[in-house]
């Protein structure tokens, strides 16, 4: 459903992804690891189009959708969550849940004022699916507070939670389980799990966390320095040389 | 006796102007408080406002465009669509700025309008302003005048009140809530930044306009001095801000204190010997800038803070929604 060819960005002389190609197939959760600075958050703003590559192209769902914004790719079904928790602070939980949906009639001036009993009976459907949405994240209790004092773990809840909001078919998670304590990282695994069984939605996951990765991913992309070293299962990844010397220095691997 | 006349008399005069600089206060907070669009130009289309409906409604004068006598409802409508015309330019070039960039390039903007104003005597009669703008009820005597006009400014913003609280409470406001908090995630979250903010500077600035034209009709006259920025934008600011930015009853509520001390600090001066009367009239613009310092200091969210939940509040019990807010 996603496919990825010779994907470049260059950020003035230095190239943060370089050529970068692989595909994503429908219902899959695809691990994408590698060491930091390996170009892999550029490559989901790419993919996300926050901003536009270099050179290369992306198609989503048979199309190619190369440079278009993250607002038009929303629509049409592909969410992303942020490494650093972009909830939007001075709004309650609930309503940051609440916004996500598109398209709703109340985003509309005219409809306030002239239609107000329609976009009241739209509220109370989307309101029901943020509740519920809570209740599957166990973030009911926080329902009514400033997303801006949730704990950095609840954060990272709530980035899942928005992705459930809308009828997402691929949705690109940024490291969900950096700053989050031992049960709540089982908890969203879990979560994931049920996402994409129940729901059919594909995920690409960026973690460092190399138990939640065997866990769910499968394939598994490792990265370094923009490229795209290799991609296969997790045992695969994890025994290659390549990916070691990746991990563990250069000179190391040369030595050996 | 004619003490007491001559308070009503204030107080009535009081009243009218503290209801126009709701309504631009009540603008501002849609454009800054919903939207964290940094406006310093509220001088600009307040002026266009205050013009247009000049030029629609007033008799023919020699030597400028008009004598259309259109009836004041319609230069009102008029001053509104006039602004909202002249932000739509100004909006697709300034909004893609951050905030502080939007704020130098409006006062800017306010000021070449000003300076346009002034100049083309053809269009606005320069420097001497329009006369003989017609005033709703303008031929009752003095006190019925007033008290006619403090109630169509009073239900002229009870309408702009409704009107705007009405968008807080729906997604639209939630959403350019959102804008305001997190342009990034909102983007990822589909919504089209670029055009939403066009659509909360446009409405703002409609309701700028109407200001200036309320303000307009009830001096009957216009001249480019009312147009200075300290009383037209910055005091505006200072309502908002004082008041509670993102918060309706707050913008109001802010005009009425700030628009009371401006107001009775002026007399105040007045009464002083004349060598001191002309330094006074700085202290007053000491006075607020103290205010606001204080306001940021020790309440920076001002006296009625943005409510907690908007989108909710509506079908909410009082009960629990205070419990939530905690008082």
């Amino acid at each position: 459903m996603l496919e990825l060819d010779q994907l470049v960005k260059q950020f003035g002389g230095f190239r943060a992804v370089d050529k970068c190609s692989f595909s994503v197939r429908e219902g899959t959760i695809t691990g994408l690891v590698g060491p930091n600075g390996a170009g892999k958050t550029t490559l989901f703003n790419l993919i996300a189009g926050a901003f536009p590559p270099t050179a290369g192209t992306i198609r989503f769902m048979g199309e190619d959708v190369t440079g278009l914004p993250s607002n038009e790719l929303f629509h049409r079904g592909l969410v992303r969550t942020f490494q650093i928790p972009h909830e939007f602070h001075r709004l309650t939980v609930l309503e940051n849940l609440m916004l996500v949906p598109p398209a709703q009639p109340g985003e509309s001036l005219l409809a306030n004022w002239l239609s107000w009993g329609k976009v009241r009976d739209a509220e109370r459907v989307v309101e029901a699916r943020a509740r519920e949405t809570l209740k599957f994240l166990e973030l009911t209790h926080v329902a009514d507070v400033r997303a801006g004092n949730l704990s950095g773990g609840q954060k990272k809840l709530l980035e899942l939670g928005r992705t459930m909001m809308t009828d997402a078919k691929l949705v690109l998670l940024d490291e969900p389980a950096a700053g989050v304590n031992r049960t709540l990282l089982r908890k969203l695994e879990e979560k994931i799990q049920i996402l994409n069984k129940e729901r059919g939605y594909t995920f690409i996951l960026i973690e460092h966390d190399m138990e939640m990765i065997e866990k769910l991913c499968d394939p598994v992309v490792c990265m370094a320095e923009g490229k795209v070293l290799i991609a296969g299962d997790f045992q695969t990844v994890r025994s290659d040389p390549r990916v070691l010397e990746a991990y563990l220095g250069e000179t190391q691997g040369d030595a050996a | 006796m004619e003490l007491v006349l001559g308070l009503a008399n204030y107080a009535l005069f009081m009243g009218v102007f503290i209801g126009i600089y709701a309504i631009l206060a009540l603008g501002l907070n849609i454009q800054w408080g919903y939207s964290g669009l940094f406006n310093a130009g509220i001088a600009g289309f307040f002026a266009v406002g205050a013009y247009t409906s000049a030029i629609l409604t007033s008799p023919y004068a020699e030597g400028r465009i008009g004598g259309f006598e259109l009836p004041t409802v319609v230069g009102w409508v008029g001053a509104m669509v006039a602004a909202a015309l002249i932000a739509w330019p100004i909006g697709k070039v300034c909004l893609r700025f951050r905030s502080d960039y939007l704020a130098i390039a409006s006062i800017g903007i306010a000021e070449i309008i000003r300076l346009v104003i002034k100049s083309e005597d053809v269009l606005t009669n320069g420097a001497k302003g329009i006369n003989n703008i017609p005033r709703p009820f303008g031929d009752l005597p003095y006190v019925q005048s007033q008290i006619a006009y403090l109630a169509i400014v009073l239900l002229v913003l009870a309408i702009v009140y409704f009107a705007v609280e009405r968008q807080y409470n729906a997604p639209w406001g939630r959403m350019m809530r959102a804008v305001r908090d997190n342009e990034v995630a909102a983007t990822a979250m589909g919504k089209d930044i670029t055009f939403r903010r066009q659509q909360a500077f446009i409405f703002g600035a409609a309701l700028m306009g109407l200001g200036g034209a309320l303000f307009a009709h009830f001096n009957r006259s216009i001249t480019p001095e009312a147009i200075d920025p300290m009383v037209a934008t910055f005091l505006v600011w200072i309502m908002l801000i004082l008041g509670g930015s993102g918060n309706n009853r707050g913008a109001i509520l802010g005009t009425a204190v700030v628009w009371t001390i401006w107001s009775v600090s002026e007399i105040a001066t007045d009464r002083l010997p004349h060598e001191y009367a002309v330094q006074a009239k700085y202290v007053r613009v000491f006075l607020i800038g103290l205010m606001l310092q204080l306001v940021l200091r020790y309440r920076p969210e001002g006296l009625l803070p943005e409510p907690l939940g908007g989108t909710r509040s509506a079908s909410r019990p009082v009960a629990e929604a205070r419990s939530q807010k905690g008082l």
